[in-house]
């Protein structure tokens, strides 16, 4: 490995055939994140009725306390705290990805019909259980049924928005289109069911954490981790197809192919994400834009997305659970967090878009 | 008002063509008159029990008291002139939010007036436990208002106001917003949500008896206002500055379509629930038959918003007979492939 002073005093790392540019950001802003997690996660799991300092939870979770500290840290609050990090993830993940498909920042799976998708398909589940069609659905469980509701939205906003290739113009007003589509479904599933699903449902398309276990960790996790193996072989990709497509062409990228394996890195992220927690608001919109002004990169940084999404999902959980004086759904205080946002980020745009 | 400004009138020097056009305009005009007429017939004849057509008329006009005379009188003469109010209603608003924003893909329930207006209702249920369509109107008509001077202050930023995607996403990021607030009041007591999950689905069905008569002041101011509005609106489409240049009180003009546009959104969605696309395709429709002539373009998308909202909610009872769909459904059904269809042209048409 050698470091060659490159361009701008910039310093270039080499080993072998491979270069990059080093840039300092690039390291110490994903180790500040992951920092920041670990004591909020430590903050999260020492709430309840059996409280615990953040320095007591992360000494039971290397394997210290007695049995009874560890079975409410394991068993009890760990799961949820997890759940909550690899949501983070998947949406944040999700969110950068798209965005650099669609080179435009306000697109994300919520605002493109994918999380309405698979919250349809979860909400079918919930609310059709004991019907013929449901028993089929209640087989495959909520997880199945979401990924299954947001892989052919996926497919379908892809499908339609093709037109000798597609551009993120007509992908992005697919989506809307889909999602009010999708939304009107779902409010029709409600008034199918009874008071109780409906109540159960509802809190679902909040985006709520509550009582999540270990049951919900596993598919997360597994799809979190695939996830971001593709991002890694992707990433060339999509750092090309940042340029608009034709520069990506010129750049010998298989265009086409690349945004189909994106697109459905981006849905299967999303649905899963919603299958555990609902369809949080506003996270895969925020934290790959926030990502972007930490790392002050080129495009919304996937990776580092992704953990800015954890971090904002579990201090959402966290003030949710102690600073509100009633415990809401984290996905009512992500929107409230969110809006403001992306009203900034709009009136942001129109100006540069009148420059 | 200020005057409309000379050019947008028919041109001088073809007095015989311009007779024509309007002669073929007010053609028109009965023509769907007379189409809105059959369509609400069949709105009273269609239904779990089918009635013929001769009953619905001695129902009308010679009632004896029969079964079929008391379903026709208080079950779907409500329910049809109900449909035909707020079809006008939301067709004039989608008409007016499209002219305003001089974007083809405006429509109140996509960009987030109908969830103003939907959240102001919740929070009327939630906080005051006002359940009557008259109490609830006026929580959302200032939904309503907040919603769309949000909304349209975020669309027209800057010069030229801002692309058909941002306003788009704009109004997906607003309803959203509002959703998620929504739910938050609805979870917080399941009596408010059992009440508002039959309104949020955008249906005619059970509004009670005087809703009808409670909204209609609202709409009619509405379509008032509109009407005013629309020779100023043409004017806004040669843009801000000519408008200004020919003599046109832009905030006056701005204002009246604001009001305009809050009445009869917040009036529509106070009794029926929010309901999408109706004024997304009803100005694209009318404005093939008009052009863009917005004294002409309002009173066919008012009409044309009628014969649709009372076809679909007709089209729901035929679907799912004998039960039926909610007319919110079938118009997302019917809206949405035509916005995709909208989107897919190779350019969008320019307003």
């Amino acid at each position: 490995m050698s470091a060659v002073a490159g361009l701008s005093g910039r310093r270039a790392l080499r080993v072998g055939p491979l270069s990059a540019v080093w840039r300092p950001r690039a390291v110490v802003v994903p180790l500040v994140l992951v920092g920041a997690l670990v004591l909020l996660v430590a903050v999260d799991v020492g709430r309840g009725d059996f409280p615990l300092s953040p320095p007591e939870v992360l000494r039971i979770l290397l394997g210290g306390g007695t049995d009874a500290d560890r079975f409410v840290v394991w068993e009890l609050r760990f799961p949820r705290a997890l759940t909550a990090v690899l949501v983070g993830l998947a949406f944040g993940m999700a969110g950068a990805i798209l965005q650099s498909l669609a080179r435009n920042p306000l697109a994300s799976p919520d605002m493109l019909g994918i999380t309405a998708g698979a919250s349809a398909g979860a909400v079918a589940l919930l609310v059709l259980g004991g019907g013929a069609l449901g028993g089929l659905l209640a087989l495959v469980g909520l997880p199945m049924a979401a990924l299954a509701g947001g892989l052919s939205t996926g497919l379908a906003i892809h499908l339609l928005a093709w037109r000798r290739g597609t551009t993120g113009f007509r992908l992005v007003l697919v989506g809307v289109a889909m999602a009010a589509l999708l939304t009107s479904l779902t409010s029709y599933l409600l008034i199918l069911a009874d008071i109780t699903e409906a109540t159960r449902a509802t809190v679902w398309l909040t985006g709520s954490l509550n009582g999540r276990g270990w049951e919900h960790v596993v598919p997360v996790a597994l799809v979190v981790a695939a996830g971001a193996a593709a991002t890694v072989v992707t990433g060339p990709t999509l750092a090309a197809l940042r340029l608009g497509e034709d520069s990506a062409r010129a750049l010998g990228v298989r265009v086409h192919r690349g945004q189909v394996l994106l697109l459905a890195t981006t849905v299967t992220l999303a649905s899963v994400a919603v299958a555990a927690a609902g369809p949080i608001p506003f996270v895969a919109l925020i934290a790959p834009q926030v990502a972007l002004r930490l790392m002050r990169s080129g495009g919304p940084p996937v990776l580092v997305g992704g953990l800015t999404g954890a971090v904002l999902v579990v201090g959402s959980d966290v003030v949710s659970r102690t600073v509100l004086p009633v415990d809401l759904p984290v996905g009512v205080l992500t929107a409230a967090i969110g809006a403001p946002y992306l009203i900034h980020l709009l009136i942001r745009r129109s100006r540069r878009d009148d420059a | 008002m200020a005057t409309p400004p000379a050019p947008i009138r028919a041109r001088a020097g073809e007095p015989t063509r311009s007779r024509g056009r309007r002669a073929r305009l007010v053609g028109g005009v009965l023509a769907l008159i007379a189409v809105l007429a059959a369509v609400a017939a069949l709105g009273l004849a269609v239904g779990a029990r089918a009635i013929p057509i001769e009953a619905v008329w001695s129902a009308l006009f010679s009632p004896l008291g029969s079964d079929e005379d008391v379903i026709i009188r208080t079950l779907r003469l409500p329910r049809t002139l109900l449909g035909v109010v707020v079809g006008t209603a939301l067709g004039v608003a989608g008409a007016l939010m499209q002219g305003h924003t001089r974007n083809p893909l405006a429509d109140p329930g996509l960009l987030g007036v109908s969830a103003g207006a939907a959240f102001a209702v919740c929070l009327a249920v939630f906080a005051f436990g006002i359940q009557s369509v008259a109490g609830s109107v006026w929580f959302a008509l200032a939904g309503a208002l907040v919603a769309s001077v949000v909304v349209f202050l975020l669309g027209t930023l800057g010069e030229g106001g801002g692309s058909p995607v941002t306003l788009a996403l704009a109004g997906a990021a607003v309803t959203a917003f509002l959703g998620a607030m929504t739910s938050a009041l609805v979870l917080a007591d399941q009596s408010t949500l059992d009440v508002f999950r039959f309104w949020a689905v955008g249906s005619l069905v059970g509004r009670g008896e005087g809703a009808l008569l409670q909204i209609l002041p609202f709409v009619a101011a509405g379509l008032v206002l509109a009407l005013v509005n629309g020779p100023a609106l043409n004017g806004l489409q040669l843009g801000e500055d000519v408008a200004r240049g020919l003599g046109l009180r832009i905030g006056l003009a701005r204002a009246t379509g604001v009001a305009a546009l809050t009445l009869l959104t917040g009036a529509a969605v106070a009794v029926t629930g929010p309901i999408a696309f109706v004024g997304l395709v009803v100005p694209h429709v009318a404005r093939t038959i008009t052009g863009p002539d917005h004294r002409w373009l309002l009173p066919y998308a008012g009409l044309i918003g009628a014969i649709l909202l009372v076809g679909a909610d007709v089209l729901g009872r035929v679907l799912a007979r004998p039960g039926e769909l909610p007319v919110g459904l079938v118009l997302a059904f019917v809206g949405a492939p035509f916005f995709i269809a909208l989107v897919r042209r190779r350019r969008l048409v320019t307003l």
